[in-house]
Parts: C-alpha cells; sequence; structure tokens
C-alpha cells in the first residue's frame, strides 16, 4: 500500500514534540533577517512513529533476512555494538573537548590504530576517513604527495584494474591523476605482460583489490607488487575484501603501501541503508608522516600507578584534513567492540567462515551456472547470470526473481568484465540451511529460466512494488515531494 | 562467536567442497606469509565487552557530567527519543544502499523526504542523499563549481569567517590540482562583516564564492550584496549553513545562493565525539545535473503504483568511473534518516522553537558575559544566532582551564585559528542550556578574573 509522505499527513496546528518556554527576557530577532515562512509538516508523535515504522516495513534488511550482495559484506551486525556506541560517556562528548576530558575516546581510537595496523600490517592508521572512496581519495592524495615530496613530479598515472570498484578510478581523477586501465589475464589475475608495459617514469601508482572483485585472490600478487615497486610507483590496496584474509595473510606483509579498510564491511558496523561507513586508511612505514592531519598518539608514556596521556599528534608531511574531527566515532567505537569480542582466533575464524561459505555455495551451483574464472574462490565468487538456451534471461531477471523467494539479490552488473555478473558474497555469519536454500532457490531459478521465462520478467510478484520505471524517474525528475 | 557452523555442519561443507581441511581453501596464499601470528588480545564474551566499552566510556567527561558551551561547527541539542527508536529499527539500519528498489522502499522514500526537507528548510530546489559532513560538502561545492565551468575558472575565494576545518578540508581536496588555488580567507583580507575586502578579489577567474551563515563566529551577515557582485563576474555562491539557524532566519536559497550546503549534526543526531555526522548539500535547478551523490526520484512500478528509485545514476562513479562528478558511494544514509525524522517530528512549530530557543537564550548570555569587567562582546554590532565571540582579559586557554574547576566546558578558544582573536573565546548556547547555567557560567567567570 502506498505511504503518503510526510508532507501529506500534515495538519496545520499538530507539533511532535514541544519544548520549554524561554527562561530568558526576550529580545527581537531582526525584522531584515527573519524568515517569513517555515514549511515544514505538521505531525503529532504517532503521526511520525507510525509513518516510520510503515515505510521500515518495506525494506529488505540483513535482520530479515539473507543478503549475499557481493562486495558489500552484508554479515550479522551485532546488538551490542549498538549499544556500546550509544553509551552516554561516547555520546555526548564534544569532538573540541580538551583531551584530558576525553582520554577514553582517545584511548579507544588509539587502540584501534593499534589493532588495525596489527591485522592488516602497515605502521600507521588514519582513522578519519568516512567511508571507502574517501579512504581511496586519502590514499592517492598520499601517492600524489609523496612522489610530489620527492620531486617527481612527472608521475601522473595510476593503473587501475578492469575488474576495479568504480570509486578506483573516480579516486584517482579527483587527485588530479590520469586513470590507465590495466587488464585481467584469462585467470582473473592482474595481466602481468600489460603491468610490465606501463611501469615508466610515469607511473604514480597501482590501486588493488585482493582478492579482486571475481572474488579471487591475485596468484601473482608479490610479483605485481615487485613490479609497481621497481619502477618507482607506490601500492594502493582496495580493503573492501579485507574480510577474507583476516588472520589469514596480512596485506602489509604483501607490500602493500596503504589501503583502506572499511569497518563497515569487515568490522560490521551496520550499512544504515546506505551510510555512514568508516574507511580507515592504513599506510607503511616509508609514509606514516603523510597521513591525514591528526592521529591519535600516547603524548606521555604511562607509569606504573598512572596509565598513559593520549592526545592529538600531528604528522610531519601531512596532506592535511579530509573531514571535520574525528572520523565516524561512532562506528569506531562499533568495531572496536566487535574486535574485541573476537580477538586473535575469533577474526581468523571470520575469514575462515566466509571462505567457506563461499566455495560451499559455489560448489551447489556450478554446474547450473557458468564460472567465468573456474578457481576456487575467496569470500566471494561471481557467475553469469544467463543461459545460451534461455535467451531473453538476464542476470537482472534472475535477482529479482530472488525477491520472490525472499532473498536479497547479489550485486549485479559488476564486475564490469564479467557478462551479466551476478556476484555472490554469503559471509561467514550464515548457516548451512540458509545458504542450502539460496542454492535451492537459484536452482530452481534456472529450470523456471527455461520452462517458465516469464515468471522470472515479471518478478518480483511479492514485493511492496513491482519493477519501477527508471526511464520515467530520470524523465520526469521528482526530486521531492509536492506539499498537502 | 556471530558464526553459526557446527563441527558437522563444516564437515559437510568440506566435503560438497571436495577438500579435507578449512586451510586448503587458502592453499593460494603464499605460504611465507599465510597464517600469521596476530598480537591481539583474546576475545571476550558480550558481557565482559559490555562492561569494558562502559569502563572506557565512563574515563570520558561529557556535556551529561560537564556544563558545556563548546560549538564551533557541533552542537549539543536535544535528541527527543522517537529519533532513535526509529533509527533502531532493523529495517532501517540493516539494510544496504536501495539498488533493489523492489525491497528498499523504506529507505527511498526516506531519503524523498530528507531531500523535500532539505529543499524546504533552506529555500533551494534540489537536494542530494547527503555527502560526509559540512566540511566534505564544502569540498565537493568547489569541485561542483570547477566541473562547472569545466575547469575554465580556477578561482574560488573562502570567506575567513567559514569554519577553518572546512577550509583545510577543501585544500586537502584540491591538493592534486595544480591549476586551482584557493584564496580569501587570509588575515589581510580579514573577518570584517562589510565583506568588502572579499568581495572586491571576485573577477572573471573565480569560479565560486563561499562564505557561512551564521559564520563561525555565529554572525549573521547579508550577503546580498556578495551575491550580487558574484553573481555579476558570472561566479557561483556556496553557502554554509546552520540549520537550526533557519527556523528562524531567512534561507539563502530566498537571496540567490546556488549552493547551500552545512553540517546536518543540530538536525537530530548526538555529538559522538564528531560523527558520524550529515553533509547536507542542495543547489538550484541550474546546477541539478552538477551535484553529486544519491538523488531519490519518484516514478510509478509496472502496477503503475507509486514508487521512489534512485536516479540520474549516469553522475556516479559506478556508471560514470573516472569521469563521475565525485567518488561518493556510501553517503550518510542512516544519519539523513535522523534528520528526516527530527525534522518532522518537531515540525513547523516546534523547529521554529528551538531556533529561537537559542537565539534568545545567546543573547541573554552574551549579555550577561559581556557586562562583566574585562570582558567585550567582538563584533556586538553585528546581529548573531547562537553563537557569540567574547574577548577576555586573560588569554582564552587559561581562563577554559579555570573554568574547568566548576565543571563548565567554556567554550572554544579562537585563538588556535585567529591570531588576531587572542584571548577570544567562541561560546555557542542551545535549547538545552537553562538560565540558570548561563547564570552559572557568568558567575564562575567573575571569580576566575584576576587582573
Ligand atoms: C571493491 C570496493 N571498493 C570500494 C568501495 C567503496 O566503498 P564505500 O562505499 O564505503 O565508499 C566498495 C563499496 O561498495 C567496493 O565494493
Amino acid at each position: 500500500m502506498t505511504e503518503p509522505t510526510i508532507f501529506e499527513l500534515s495538519s496545520p496546528g499538530r507539533q511532535g514534540v514541544r519544548f520549554p518556554v524561554s527562561d530568558v527576557p526576550e529580545v527581537e530577532v531582526p525584522a531584515e533577517f527573519r524568515r517569513k515562512d517555515l514549511p515544514l509538516p505538521e505531525l503529532a508523535e504517532i503521526d511520525v512513529v507510525r509513518h516510520f515504522t510503515r515505510i521500515s516495513q518495506k525494506n529488505y534488511a540483513i535482520d530479515l533476512g539473507f543478503y549475499p550482495l557481493g562486495s558489500c559484506t552484508m554479515k550479522y551486525n551485532p546488538k551490542i555494538n549498538e549499544e556500546t556506541s550509544r553509551l552516554p560517556g561516547f555520546a555526548f562528548t564534544h569532538p573540541l573537548q580538551p583531551e584530558d576530558t576525553v582520554q577514553g575516546n582517545l584511548y579507544l581510537m588509539y587502540t584501534l590504530q593499534e589493532w588495525l595496523k596489527e591485522i592488516a600490517g602497515f605502521a600507521g592508521v588514519s582513522l578519519q576517513p568516512a567511508a571507502g572512496a574517501h579512504g581511496e581519495l586519502t590514499g592517492v592524495l598520499i601517492i600524489q604527495k609523496y612522489h610530489a615530496d620527492r620531486g617527481d613530479t612527472q608521475r601522473t598515472r595510476i593503473l587501475i584494474p578492469d575488474s576495479a570498484h568504480g570509486t578506483n578510478p573516480a579516486s584517482s581523477a579527483m587527485s588530479g591523476f590520469e586513470v590507465v586501465h590495466l587488464p585481467s589475464d584469462a585467470r582473473g589475475n592482474v595481466d602481468l605482460n600489460a603491468l610490465r608495459e606501463l611501469c615508466d617514469e610515469r607511473l604514480a601508482g597501482l590501486m588493488l583489490t585482493n582478492p579482486n572483485t571475481l572474488g579471487l585472490f591475485d596468484e601473482n600478487v608479490t610479483a605485481v607488487i615487485e613490479m609497481v615497486h621497481s619502477a618507482g610507483g607506490l601500492v594502493y590496496g582496495d580493503g573492501a575484501n579485507l574480510n577474507a584474509l583476516l588472520g589469514i595473510v596480512r596485506p602489509g606483509d604483501l607490500g602493500f603501501d596503504i589501503m583502506h579498510i572499511n569497518l563497515h564491511k569487515t568490522f560490521s558496523t551496520p550499512h544504515g541503508g546506505g551510510g555512514p561507513g568508516s574507511g580507515p586508511v592504513a599506510v607503511a612505514p616509508a609514509l606514516v608522516e603523510y597521513l591525514p592531519d591528526p592521529v591519535v598518539a600516547i603524548i606521555e608514556p604511562g607509569s606504573e600507578d598512572l596509565p598513559p596521556l593520549y592526545g592529538y599528534a600531528h604528522p610531519a608531511k601531512s596532506i592535511g584534513r579530509v573531514k571535520a574531527f574525528n572520523g565516524h566515532f561512532g562506528m569506531l567505537v562499533r568495531a572496536y567492540t566487535y574486535i574485541s569480542m573476537h580477538g586473535k582466533e575469533g577474526l581468523r575464524n571470520i575469514a575462515e567462515k566466509s571462505v567457506l561459505n563461499a566455495n560451499y555455495l559455489l560448489a551447489k551451483i556450478k554446474g547450473v551456472y557458468h564460472l567465468p574464472y573456474d578457481r576456487r574462490c575467496m569470500h566471494e565468487f561471481v557467475v553469469e547470470g544467463m543461459w545460451p538456451d534461455a535467451p531473453g534471461i538476464r542476470a537482472f531477471d534472475i535477482a529479482k526473481r530472488l525477491i520472490d523467494y525472499n532473498f536479497h539479490p547479489p550485486t549485479n552488473y559488476f564486475p564490469l568484465i564479467v557478462h551479466e555478473a551476478l556476484m555472490i558474497e554469503p559471509t561467514e555469519t550464515e548457516s548451512l540451511e540458509t545458504l542450502d536454500a539460496f542454492a535451492d532457490a537459484m536452482l530452481k531459478i534456472a529450470v523456471e529460466a527455461r520452462e517458465n521465462p516469464d515468471l522470472l520478467h515479471e518478478a518480483p510478484h511479492n514485493a511492496p512494488v513491482g519493477r519501477c520505471d527508471e526511464v520515467r524517474a530520470a524523465k520526469q525528475l521528482i526530486l521531492r515531494a509536492r506539499k498537502a | 562467536m556471530f558464526t553459526p557452523h557446527t563441527p558437522k555442519d563444516v564437515e559437510v561443507m568440506l566435503k560438497t567442497i571436495g577438500i579435507e581441511k578449512v586451510e586448503d581453501l587458502f592453499t593460494e596464499i603464499p605460504e611465507k606469509y599465510r597464517f600469521p601470528e596476530l598480537k591481539l588480545p583474546l576475545g571476550l564474551t558480550e558481557m565482559e565487552a559490555a562492561e569494558e566499552l562502559e569502563s572506557i566510556a565512563n574515563a570520558n567527561g561529557s556535556t551529561k557530567t560537564l556544563l558545556n558551551f563548546i560549538g564551533a561547527g557541533a552542537y549539543d541539542h536535544y535528541v527527543p527519543a522517537v529519533v532513535d527508536m526509529l533509527l533502531r529499527r532493523g529495517e532501517f539500519y540493516t539494510a544496504y544502499t536501495p539498488y533493489q528498489p523492489e525491497i528498499s522502499q523504506g529507505t527511498l522514500q526516506a531519503i524523498f523526504e530528507y531531500q523535500s526537507l532539505i529543499c524546504e528548510l533552506t529555500g533551494m530546489d534540489v537536494a542530494n542523499a547527503s555527502h560526509y559532513d559540512g566540511a566534505t560538502a564544502a569540498a565537493e561545492a568547489v569541485i561542483l563549481a570547477y566541473h562547472h565551468f569545466k575547469g575554465k575558472r580556477t578561482k574560488f575565494l573562502l570567506s575567513r569567517a567559514v569554519n577553518p576545518q572546512y577550509r583545510e578540508v577543501v585544500r586537502t581536496y584540491m591538493r592534486g590540482n595544480q591549476a586551482v588555488s584557493i584564496l580569501g580567507d587570509d588575515p589581510e583580507t580579514g573577518i570584517d562583516a562589510s565583506m568588502d575586502k572579499l568581495i572586491a578579489q571576485i573577477d572573471a577567474e573565480t569560479g565560486l564564492v563561499m562564505v557561512q551563515y551564521p559564520d563561525f563566529f555565529g554572525r549573521v551577515i547579508d550577503y546580498k550584496p556578495l551575491i550580487e557582485a558574484a553573481h555579476n563576474a558570472g561566479a557561483l555562491v556556496a553557502v554554509a549553513v546552520n540549520p537550526t539557524a533557519l527556523g528562524i532566519l531567512t534561507p539563502p536559497g530566498e537571496i540567490g545562493a546556488d549552493i547551500v550546503f552545512g553540517e546536518g549534526q543540530p538536525l537530530g543526531i548526538p555529538l559522538s565525539f564528531g560523527g558520524p555526522y550529515l553533509g547536507i548539500f542542495a543547489v538550484t535547478n541550474d546546477l541539478l545535473r552538477k551535484i553529486s551523490g544519491r538523488l531519490v526520484g519518484e516514478t510509478v512500478d509496472n502496477a503503475g503504483r507509486l514508487a521512489y528509485v534512485l536516479t540520474l545514476t549516469a553522475r556516479e562513479q559506478h556508471i560514470r568511473r573516472e569521469k563521475a562528478s565525485s567518488n561518493i558511494c556510501t553517503n550518510q544514509g542512516l544519519m539523513a534518516l535522523a534528520s528526516t525524522i527530527y525534522l518532522s517530528l518537531l515540525g513547523k512549530k516546534g523547529f521554529e522553537a528551538v531556533s529561537n530557543l537559542c537565539y534568545q537564550k545567546a543573547h541573554y548570555a552574551a549579555a550577561q558575559i559581556s557586562a562583566i569587567q574585562g570582558y567585550k562582546q567582538v563584533f556586538s554590532e553585528t546581529p548573531f544566532f547562537h553563537e557569540f565571540v567574547i574577548r577576555s582579559p586573560q588569554p582564552a586557554a587559561h581562563l577554559l582551564e579555570d573554568l574547568r574547576a566548576y565543571d563548565i566546558l567554556g567554550g572554544y578558544d579562537l585563538s588556535k585559528d585567529y591570531p588576531e582573536l587572542d584571548n577570544c573565546l567562541l561560546i555557542a548556547v542551545t535549547e538545552k542550556i537553562a538560565k540558570e547555567d548561563i547564570d552559572l557560567l557568568h558567575d564562575a567567570l567573575i571569580e576566575v578574573t584576576h587582573d
């Protein structure tokens, strides 16, 4: 059922919440600045609660079911995180409070920096970036300044594999670099011959996602990194897929120079219907002084009876601030809670179970869905959502039909190098029963595609709305509510 | 921990895959680096973690335990219970970006309503689904202007009275673009409310002029002459706003702003030590196709029912890659929802009331404090909203330190960012501050002042 907008629900004179009357002498707001009309809706509290509760019920979510959205790591979001991040001692601290009044916050940030360094194998971490793409921008700006400081200004190119996420080329372009595309080889690895040819004095760096967006661990990763390093370039790691590597291998050990870490993927902070995320950036020793300003440090070491004094430190060659204040602190508290509950053994278990789940699911649907790069996968895999004997069926149709089976569809049409891509990431928090049920649905859909293709074309059948007219949306462009 | 696998499940799964043990899944990882021993503590149970986090939180002073007058870009407002109750619905916070509209109508409708509310509040035509925060929205405004003029206008003027952190972030974002110069915020141009020296720098090279409303010092300045000068030179104007002020003040959209952006934290989002917050971003219809970030539009489904979808996605990185208008992907969805609920709940009357309470109380505080011997309100001839500047007889840092003995966070020391404002304090007052609190600050100031 269509839910009216809050503007349509408005009735003049209603007010959802009241505030105390002023307890100070009244002063006039200067007439020349006084707003004439404030066209906000007017609703009672119950109207607001029902409205947002009702629209919430039109969403699919992890708390409702399986969400195998590749590259997004839609794992279960532990409820305790929502409690700890709202503790008054955290939630009611102002970002500009004097350091000695926020020693708890600074301790938490310092410790999280240390843990992320240890987990990913790096020498320094900034918690400032707000999301993955923001971390990329930070990292590429570090690459830019590193070369500029060395007088290496002819290094103007960043190499981006054809399987990369769209944010990688976008972040590089935003930082003033020329984007050069790097092909993949037949096994889904970086094409070493193509890379060799691009390794010249114009090379600033390479952005590499590993495991890549095909869910494959690059078999030549150390050779790739070495090649870029010997040409004087730096290697940026898109850490979107770090979930597969926790306790398995540390990207810093493999030679990556910079990497962002998505706390909203690997470390279970919720996606919030599109954000907020948190994208800390980790760097190798040579780049620690380039991190965004400030980082959290121990200002005075502790003693036997006194804890250390934590405070802000200012990296000497910093690229500057990338965000106001201290990053997404609320997300940092969630990630801290999550890591502290796992410890070293627990983290490795996450990676193991995520890779186990992906390989199990792959084994269940493999012969029926074509796997273009036929290798063992890491935490996710990409199959083709099409069959020669089911003309007219596309990945899109399969995705929509999965909704009828009460599953969230996988990512489709990414990565771009697979036709009709269906990118499936089950995550570690799903049970054998859930994986079996999903595999069954996938197999049934493959049969339906041949026997009753319209069932797919017309899907979903039981969602709050059917397929939406996106062309119309873009043509008529209604981007705000009509007022009642 | 949060993995449901029984040993028997694992056995079944390994058999189906055709391997013997879990370690066999990782043979492609270089052996030398495989299975590192992580130096981390042992995992805690939920009960232990809850206790530990509580003790860390308790090591902080907060606005619950200290009387707070710090603002400077983040404000301690009352957040009604409804906001967080609704945010905690798993249907909202455990969903991803609404890429599948059929099962994301809740998120999509909320964003559509958010866009609408921001348009009403700012007086603009189109709002996007959010940027990370006020500072990154400032950078996006500069990038928008740069693209709007196809790189031909390379001078960007930022008023010195724009939040210093915003200006720093703009410079960081633009550091890879050698052609661009960021000017206008030097001490020579200064912070005079007339804006004359800034206006004098607007020329045919200028792509954008950025000002703040109320500005970093809380001042409410008439930007009409500046906007007129910028438009005469063909430049765009971006106005950073504190949304709370727009409850009583004329919105920048009504005086000709091309871009209105700002920090949305005051709209129902906790201080939370600086984030996650909300980057508000709105433009005129003329700039609609230049706006970055997600947009939700209205349409119909295949049965003719009203539906919402992400639209004009061809501007975005997943389609346009290196030619995209921005690299933004994940944004501040849940925070935008918080502000949507907050504004819906307060509504026309409640929001105006909060805005007015801030105004009234700040004016009482300014009058009380500037009546203390040796204390003077700087810019006292310019109207202000809920923040004001006080020059004290001693360095602000000392004063703040002394006030701590009274459990008061007395404000923000301006001399750090503005050497010309030595001994100056930026004091913010919200609706949460009672008259007695202001009197307490007043009395404490008298006690800590010595000549
Ligand atoms: C591989 C990859 N890189 C980068 C990103 C961008 O991260 P964010 O959305 O947090 O900005 C994503 C997110 O979807 C991703 O999957």
